[in-house]
């Protein structure tokens, strides 16, 4: 009974440990690679590169620091996170209204729009980066933090209609009705009695367009030059950049996504299940 | 009954005159009717997703589809896909990237089915485990590519513990040029660590879906796990498998950073050759032809996976 993973009730005492072993055993899968790239990041340059490996890794922040002052990863970090909140908020802020008009509304042409989302969603969108290379050339939104964003913005807006759509369905009509027959009207009613309800799953699927902004390689390095992002800039310098740059880098591109999954994790489910459908 | 129904909706007079002092003032007829509210609320709603869709997913599709099939002076073409098809890493090229998909969304479908079923029937422990089988859905997939170039490259992991086993004296160039088969086995296994998340996610909220009393009604009939997984729990699952796969199909054709992580140009891909030509080539017509190639694949697989897994509509819930 000291087991932190237990298998269904039925079923024998083989049944069970078979259960749990393969239980572990995929969850080894998923953190043995993260945990050695994280040990390849705080190991000195010689120690990554060294034939075979010292049984227990000796720790040294070296490659780390010498990765934070390479030239540019400071920028390209903090262009990164800059972008990477300006797709959460315009993805959100388009998202979050188309959402609750889904789940709110029967209004002509509803089914066309949930239909022309989804077909977002079903066409490899990091490919529009090329004509949009040459249209903000002309606008004048080339190699600017606005222009990738807006790219960005666009592979997550899909995700944030539907998640929306089935946030605001979880949230009784009667609800706000209750709030508009004591005196409140539609936006008031929204603010007050929607809005904090939602609020959690909102926060959620809006780290969520911040974990695909944060990932996306390819756009990003299509789109900018100067302002290179994180993900653009390592791609840029795999053939330049000795070893420990390229775990260090690894490294910093992974952390962020460990906290951001362990604070959406409860919405991750939720939000599929009705945008299924 | 309709009459206890209509007067949640609309306050009993009496009441209204209680709230009428408290606030100020009232609505006594819901804001569905009011006039800045009725039938143009919706459409104010969804204009800015509209507006946002039609300029950076519409517009610039249709510049890249005229792009691909026009010369520059402006004629219909088809000499960029000649182009493309000519060249000679094309057929490697188009090769690599089926064929990744084609051992890689099998391969993650049935481990995306295995752990679903497992955490539906996990008593303790049940969100720990999915926190940790759900962490590469926020790996991006270069950092997926660099993990795993941890393991394969030439001082990586890999040959550490052979060595440590005594299976070999000097480290193999699993990534080398020369070893094309391991080369695809990593950059395969990479694919198949980093994205198997996203379907078991998809699949995970299908499984919460189907009502429990379906699984238990087939045990009682005598139905054995498999046969209740043939008969029941995968025919309810098929839209759930079917946005999975559709998504996960489309990304496998994708495929892009991982495999330059780590086997530089040396396993040629379709996203690899778009940049490519946009990049070291500057050739962006034929750059669009790919696009359009990557575009016909996914839709063709699109179609393919929806008729796959049709469900007849009768049979929904």
């Amino acid at each position: 009974m000291s087991t932190l993973v237990d298998g269904p009730v039925r079923g024998g005492r083989g049944q069970r440990v078979l259960f749990i072993a393969t239980t572990v055993i995929l969850c080894l899968w998923v953190l043995v690679p993260i945990y050695l790239l994280f040990v390849n990041a705080v190991s000195s340059s010689s120690d990554v590169t060294t034939f075979p490996k010292p049984r227990v890794p000796a720790i040294d922040l070296e490659s780390l620091r010498f990765f934070m002052n390479y030239q540019g990863v400071a920028r390209a970090s903090w262009n990164s996170l800059v972008v990477a909140c300006t797709t959460m908020v315009i993805a959100i802020g388009i998202g979050a209204p188309a959402g609750y008009a889904l789940s709110r509304f029967d209004f002509r042409g509803k089914s066309a729009f949930r239909l022309l989302v989804l077909l977002t969603r079903a066409f490899p969108l990091p490919l529009l980066a090329l004509p949009l290379a040459i249209l903000y050339i002309r606008v004048g939104l080339d190699d600017t933090v606005l222009g990738i964003a807006c790219v960005h913005a666009l592979l997550a807006m899909p995700f944030a209609v539907l998640i929306n759509f089935s946030l605001f369905s979880g949230i009784p009509v009667e609800l706000e009705e209750a709030a508009w027959t004591l005196g409140c009207n539609r936006w008031q009613a929204f603010r007050k009695v929607v809005l904090p309800l939602v609020l959690p799953g909102l926060t959620a699927s809006a780290i969520f367009a911040f974990v695909i902004s944060w990932n996306e390689v390819f756009a990003a390095a299509v789109l900018t030059i100067e302002h290179r992002t994180l993900p653009a800039f390592l791609l840029q310098s795999l053939n330049s950049a000795p070893l420990h740059l390229k775990f260090a880098g690894g490294a910093m591109l992974v952390l962020p996504a460990l906290f951001f999954i362990f604070a959406v994790r409860k919405y991750l489910f939720a939000m599929w299940g009705i945008a299924n459908r | 009954m309709l009459g206890s129904g209509r007067a949640f909706r609309r306050p009993l007079p009496g009441r209204v005159s209680s709230h009428e002092t408290a606030l100020g003032h009232v609505h006594t007829r819901a804001p569905d009717s009011d006039a800045m509210n009725s039938r143009s609320l919706p459409y104010l709603l969804i204009a800015p997703a509209l507006l946002f869709l039609a300029v950076f997913f519409l517009y610039p599709f249709s510049l890249v589809a005229w792009q691909a099939f026009s010369t520059d002076e402006g004629r219909l073409t088809t000499e960029h896909f000649a182009d493309m098809v000519g060249y000679w890493k094309f057929n490697d090229t188009l090769r690599n990237t089926l064929w990744l998909a084609a051992i890689v969304v099998p391969i993650q479908l049935v481990l995306s089915l295995l752990m679903a079923t497992m955490v539906s029937k996990m008593q303790r422990g049940r969100d720990m485990v999915l926190y940790i089988w759900t962490i590469p859905l926020g790996i991006s997939d270069l950092a997926a590519g660099l993990i795993w170039l941890a393991i394969f490259e030439q001082t990586g992991y890999l040959n550490s513990i052979l060595h440590g086993l005594g299976l070999i004296e000097q480290p193999v160039a699993f990534l080398g040029y020369q070893s094309k088969l391991t080369l695809f086995v990593a950059i395969m296994l990479a694919e198949v660590w980093r994205a198997t998340a996203i379907m078991l996610v998809i699949l995970v909220a299908g499984i919460g879906l189907i009502p429990k009393e379906y699984n238990e009604a087939a045990e009682v009939f005598g139905a054995g796990p498999w046969q209740r997984f043939r008969r029941v729990t995968f025919p309810l699952l098929k839209p759930s498998l079917q946005t999975a796969l559709i998504l996960r199909v489309i990304l496998a054709f994708e495929v892009f950073a991982v495999v330059i992580a780590l086997s530089g140009t040396q396993f040629p891909v379709l996203m690899g050759a778009v940049y490519e030509r946009q990049f070291v080539l500057r050739d962006t017509s034929v750059a669009a032809a790919y696009a359009m190639l990557i575009l016909a694949i996914s839709i063709a697989f699109t179609l393919l996976v929806l008729w796959w897994l049709r469900v007849p509509k009768e049979a929904r819930i």
